[in-house]
């Protein structure tokens, strides 16, 4: 599509931002429907065993109390069926909440208390005791790794990795050679509003439900097949999401109990979980990869093996792309990879911004800095002297990779030719400098998708398609398309998102939202354009003017041309003349059979080259980030300002896994222990520096309707290697587990 | 949380009134959040907030009380706090977030509880919750745990910055209860778990904390707050050093200085403080006085690095002081 660019491309800020600052903006745990009952979960303090007795007459005895809901004497639904299977799930047997007695995870809800405050729901909980049969479990990742398989069913989005030429023999004759294995911690996505669902039970029967997803259309799904509901019965509203992370992407336990309480208890019912129940289901997994590189005295890349296991749960097969990255993006004649699952019995690891790649690309492009140094060359030439123009694993054309341009400008920015190379050269007073930098590489998706776009009596464009705003700005971004699209100033635009019922639109999540819900947008904008002028053309008391092909949408209203060009029309008038009380059009946006062919002949992935500085005090283990540069090669940019807010709070979180962010699992019980705020260290202001974020001219017709790429995650992509490997450059050590802390 | 009565007292006799699990509440900030959690279980909360203990005053030797009720933040920016004991200002401008600080009041801040992963979560064995029920934080994630001052029943730093500040500075803390009051050295006033862990200070049931007297500091410019974290804000010590150095032609005339982040309490040894009396400042004396103070430091499974980390972390705290060039709490660069 040809775009010209008026709205598109522009710096708008949120058009959410006033709705979100002045409470008016709704999210899940605030409808407040009369009636409504508060559910509070218990949790199991058990990895592995059977529940054997549940004492609830002290908690039944809390004034407000009115129901406690266990497997015992929860109702009969479809999910707890042996048929049923979970459309949302990964492979393996779904996890169903209050299914038996049976525990496979600690944390896993064994009760909810409903009361009429959420007091006497919290009070009564604590008073909720279980009595345990404990079975052996285990929780630690070592010991999994002897047990890591491969899943005989494998993940639909998982991409095995593609071998090529013959890399232990290469690995065995180059000369210059390293080797070393890599560890990620696992971290929890614990986005600001924590999960929760408020159930309106409709007066014919039917449920609305608020739920924090980035899906409403696969709760939706989800809940009906759970529930043995036809989909017009349930209805999944998410308007508001406050960040996820991917922590939305799989229905969370409270969807399905407060749902199925609102069906027994057939009352408004409101589930929400605490900071510590956040650390109770999904979380990024922990990881190894064990990394050999060889290169010959050239600097050139000859060999690359890469083996990493993710950990997993006993009963489902979470996989991730961390082994496949080096293999698309750098020239290597011989690569090879191998990628196991190893289980815990633990609830099941799932994705977290990035999936994959934020953690295999991060650890190899510390790998990477290795030989770059072993070989005794600049770590940016290494990479430009390895640099790929297809994608090496798939033997592919890529659409587009501006990477080149992404290294040169960021290197520019930053100042990177004036790095000595030489660890711990550069000082500033106690402290060594450490200059880092790394590349990053993540998909660049596209996913059918279906927007409406209506115009009403009042002369507004309304837009609607299922799409989740979690935080992202893609309300912003799709007033903007539309704007463009149809010719309408921004504030005559309002988007509606968040509804199972709204047109079609795929989870929210691998950073494929905004170039696939923007290109149905702009399909659906050009359709009702087309209709409009074609309803005038038929109209007889249409100004003449308005009937014929020269007429423009522009500003909001219709204008003649050439001769006619001082007459115009609004769009409410227009509208009237019609005869009509609103004009409708629906469109669905698809690859296209171009696209498709492009799809499997091309490979296509953003690109990145993030740069850092560190400063480090050797004696007392401090290490401040003081610069971070990113240059990302994104395709079209819909709007540079909440683009680059994508990438800083990316980097931010990546500078997290870099230095602190940790779930500390007991493995004698399988818990995580540090389930809050206070002792989970996300980084505070202190730990950011000012953020540099350069977008790279990277025009790309190819890679989906509007040239958009994508930028939710790139941002976690090379980022945390980046600081790491300026750890080193500052202090002359190497790091090789994530996160790096004091006393590491 | 679990139901509670709740009253709001205006004498003192009213609130020491000696009851059964009963709960002073302050600020809050951490009172509540641990009835929040489970951890604590009052059936009777006390407001103690509209005694009057919200004044910061001299005292007749030169000295300063400061009130329980007065907040950790408007401590910090009194100016007489700023002008006599900036060691505190600083340790306290260390702690928390400006939001904690503009809540936590002094008293609250003497009084806080460990931040033990175990302790906060009832799921957990945990003898200073429970007594006697064990302590789970033993062989298990003990990163953050204290390796002085331990025992078999427990191994739970004590977490504050401002009560290192105020070791360091020898303050005394004033006590009301049922009979009366008395005065108690605030190196004396937390206890070390032993075998009764769950009795953290020597505060006993109905007494309250009235106010905190700093005597005269005459160290000038050379003192120092010096906090390591795993984050550069809002995180609790790893390490921190409070030094206050009483300078005479080069020399140390005497010096004082406690730990915070290793220990089960503010960390003091005397003998580690007398090693300076007199001695000009040099990289063997410092090395000897952290060594003193490390003695008999004890790691569990997590928590080694902070052995040896904190030796370096007191010799650097020390220079700073001996130099009069204390940490500032917002340019984060160490000097
Ligand atoms: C997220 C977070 C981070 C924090 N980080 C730090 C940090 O880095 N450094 C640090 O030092 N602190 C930190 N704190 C702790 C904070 O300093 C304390 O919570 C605060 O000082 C407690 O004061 P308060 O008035 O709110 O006490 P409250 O919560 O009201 O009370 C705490 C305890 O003290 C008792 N109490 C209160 N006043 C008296 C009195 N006058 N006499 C007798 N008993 C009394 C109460 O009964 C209760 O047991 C942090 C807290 C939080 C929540
Ligand atoms: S260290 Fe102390 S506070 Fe922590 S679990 Fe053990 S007894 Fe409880």
């Amino acid at each position: 599509m040809n775009v010209i660019s008026t709205h598109i491309g522009q710096p708008v800020s949120r058009i959410d931002g006033v709705a979100k600052v002045t409470g008016q903006a709704k999210y899940a745990a605030e409808p407040h429907p009369p009636g409504m009952l508060y559910g509070v979960v218990v949790n199991s303090p058990i990895a592995h065993g059977r529940i054997e007795t549940i004492h609830d007459t002290g908690a039944r005895q809390v004034p407000g109390v009115i129901e406690i809901m266990t497997h015992l004497n929860r109702p009969h639904a479809a999910l707890f069926e042996k048929s049923y299977m979970d459309g949302l799930g990964v492979p393996g047997a779904p996890y169903r909440p209050l299914h038996d007695g049976e525990i496979h995870f600690n944390g896993q809800p064994v009760a909810v208390v409903f009361a009429e405050t959420f007091e006497a729901a919290r009070e009564a909980a604590m008073l909720v005791r279980v009595d345990y049969e404990r079975w052996p479990h285990n929780a630690n990742f070592e010991v999994a790794l002897h047990q890591k398989y491969m899943p005989s069913k494998t993940r639909s989005n998982y991409v095995p990795p593609k071998p090529r030429g013959d890399a232990a023999a290469a690995y065995a004759l180059s000369a210059v050679k390293t080797e070393g294995r890599y560890h990620l911690a696992p971290e929890h996505h614990n986005p600001m509003e924590m999960h929760a669902t408020t159930v309106i039970v409709e007066d014919d029967g039917t449920f609305t439900v608020w739920d924090k997803t980035q899906g409403p259309q696969a709760v939706q799904a989800y809940l009906a097949s759970a529930l043995s509901l036809s989909k017009d019965q349930v209805r999944v509203r998410n308007p508001y999401v406050g960040g996820a992370f991917g922590s939305g992407l799989r229905a969370v336990y409270n969807v399905f109990l407060a749902t199925l309480a609102a069906k027994m208890l057939k009352r408004a019912v409101r589930v929400t979980l605490t900071r510590p129940q956040m650390f109770t289901h999904a979380f990024r997994p922990e990881a190894v990869m064990d990394i050999a590189l060889g290169a010959s005295r050239d600097s050139t890349l000859q060999s690359m093996i890469v083996k990493g296991v993710t950990d997993t749960s006993r009963f489902e097969h979470n996989m991730e792309n961390i082994v496949i990255w080096g293999l698309i993006n750098y020239r290597c004649p011989n690569a090879t990879a191998d990628y196991k699952v190893a289980p815990r019995d633990t609830y099941t690891s799932s994705d977290m911004r990035a999936p994959g790649a934020a953690t295999g690309v991060n650890l190899l492009e510390m790998a990477i800095d290795e030989m770059a140094y072993a070989c005794g060359m600049d770590p940016l030439a290494f990479r430009l002297h390895n640099y790929s123009d297809i994608d090496a694993m798939h033997d592919m054309p890529l659409t587009s990779k501006a990477l080149r341009d992404a290294m040169a400008q960021g290197a520019q920015h930053f100042g990177w030719h004036d790095r000595s190379m030489i660890p711990g050269s550069m000082r500033d007073g106690r402290e060594l400098v450490g200059w880092g930098m790394a590349t990053g590489i993540w998909d660049a998706m596209f996913s059918p998708t279906s927007a409406r776009a209506r115009l009403g009596q009042d002369g507004r464009l309304h837009i609607a398609t299922a799409a989740s705003d979690i935080g992202t700005g893609t309300y912003t971004i799709l007033a903007q398309t539309a704007a463009e699209a149809f010719g309408m100033p921004l504030d005559r635009i309002d988007i509606e998102l968040g509804d199972s019922a709204l047109p079609e639109c795929p989870t929210e999540g691998g950073s494929w939202t905004a170039a696939s819900a923007g290109a149905a947008v702009w399909l659906a904008c050009h359709s009702l354009r087309t209709k409009l002028f074609a309803a005038l053309a038929r109209c007889k008391n249409a100004p003449s003017w308005a009937r014929q092909d020269s007429v423009k949408l522009e500003g909001g209203a219709l204008h003649g041309m050439n001769e006619n060009a001082q007459d115009s029309l609004s769009l409410s008038d227009a509208l009237s003349l019609t005869g009509q009380d609103v004009l409708e059009a629906e469109e669905t946006a698809k690859p296209g059979l171009r696209g498709k062919i492009s799809q499997m002949r091309k490979a296509r992935f953003t690109h990145s080259a993030v740069f850092c500085e560190v400063r480090v005090d050797p004696e007392l283990d401090t290490v401040r980030v003081t610069r971070l540069v990113n240059a990302v090669a994104a395709g079209r940019i819909m709007n540079p300002k909440t683009a680059a807010s994508q990438i800083r709070g990316a980097m931010v979180m990546a500078t997290g896994m870099a230095l602190h962010e940790e779930s500390l699992m007991d493995e004698r019980v399988g818990r995580f222990m540090n389930h809050n705020f206070a002792e989970y260290h996300i980084p505070a202001h202190a730990d950011i520096p000012d953020m540099d974020v350069l977008f790279v001219n990277e025009h790309d017709d190819e890679v989906s309707p509007l040239g958009v790429k994508g930028i939710g995650e790139i941002g976690m992509c090379g980022t945390a290697a980046a600081i790491a490997n300026a750890i080193f450059h500052a202090t002359g050590r190497r790091y090789r587990n994530l996160p790096i802390m004091p006393g590491a | 949380m679990r139901s509670f009565s709740y009253s709001r007292p205006t004498t003192f006799d009213e609130a020491c009134r000696n009851a059964e699990h009963t709960r002073f509440l302050a600020g809050g900030t951490n009172l509540i959040d641990l009835m929040k959690s489970d951890v604590e279980r009052p059936t009777h909360v006390i407001d103690i907030g509209s005694l009057p203990m919200r004044d910061i005053a001299d005292r007749p030797d030169g000295g300063l009380r400061l009130g329980a009720l007065v907040t950790n933040a408007d401590t910090a920016a009194h100016p007489l706090v700023i002008d006599r004991y900036p060691l505190l200002a600083s340790a306290i401008l260390a702690g928390a977030s400006p939001q904690i600080r503009n809540m936590a009041t002094n008293g609250g801040n003497l009084n806080q509880r460990t931040r033990c992963h175990y302790f906060y979560d009832p799921a957990m064995a945990c003898n200073k919750r429970s007594p006697d029920t064990g302590c789970a934080a033993r062989g298990g994630r003990n990163r953050i745990m204290a390796v002085l001052g331990t025992s078999d029943a427990c191994i739970a730093t004590f977490p504050s910055d401002m009560c290192i500040a105020l070791a360091a500075l020898n303050a005394t803390v004033n006590l009301h209860g049922p009979d009366g009051g008395r005065t108690v050295g605030v190196r004396d006033y937390h206890r070390l778990p032993g075998d009764m862990p769950w009795r953290d200070n020597i505060l006993q049931p109905g007494e309250i904390v009235t106010s905190i007297d700093l005597p005269p500091a005459p160290f000038g410019p050379h003192h120092t707050y010096l906090k390591i974290r795993d984050r550069l804000s809002f995180a609790f010590a790893i390490v921190s050093v409070a030094v206050g150095l009483h300078m005479e032609d080069g020399r140390i005339a005497c010096g004082s200085i406690a730990l915070g982040g290793v220990g089960t309490k503010p960390w003091c040894v005397p003998e580690a403080e007398a090693l300076l009396d007199g001695r000009p400042p040099s990289h063997s004396l410092f090395r000897d006085v952290a060594e003193r103070l490390l003695h008999g430091a004890v790691a569990d499974r997590d928590n080694a690095a902070k052995i040896r980390l904190a030796p370096r972390v007191i010799e650097r705290a020390l220079w700073q002081a001996a130099a009069g060039t204390p940490q500032s709490q917002t340019d984060k660069t160490i000097r």
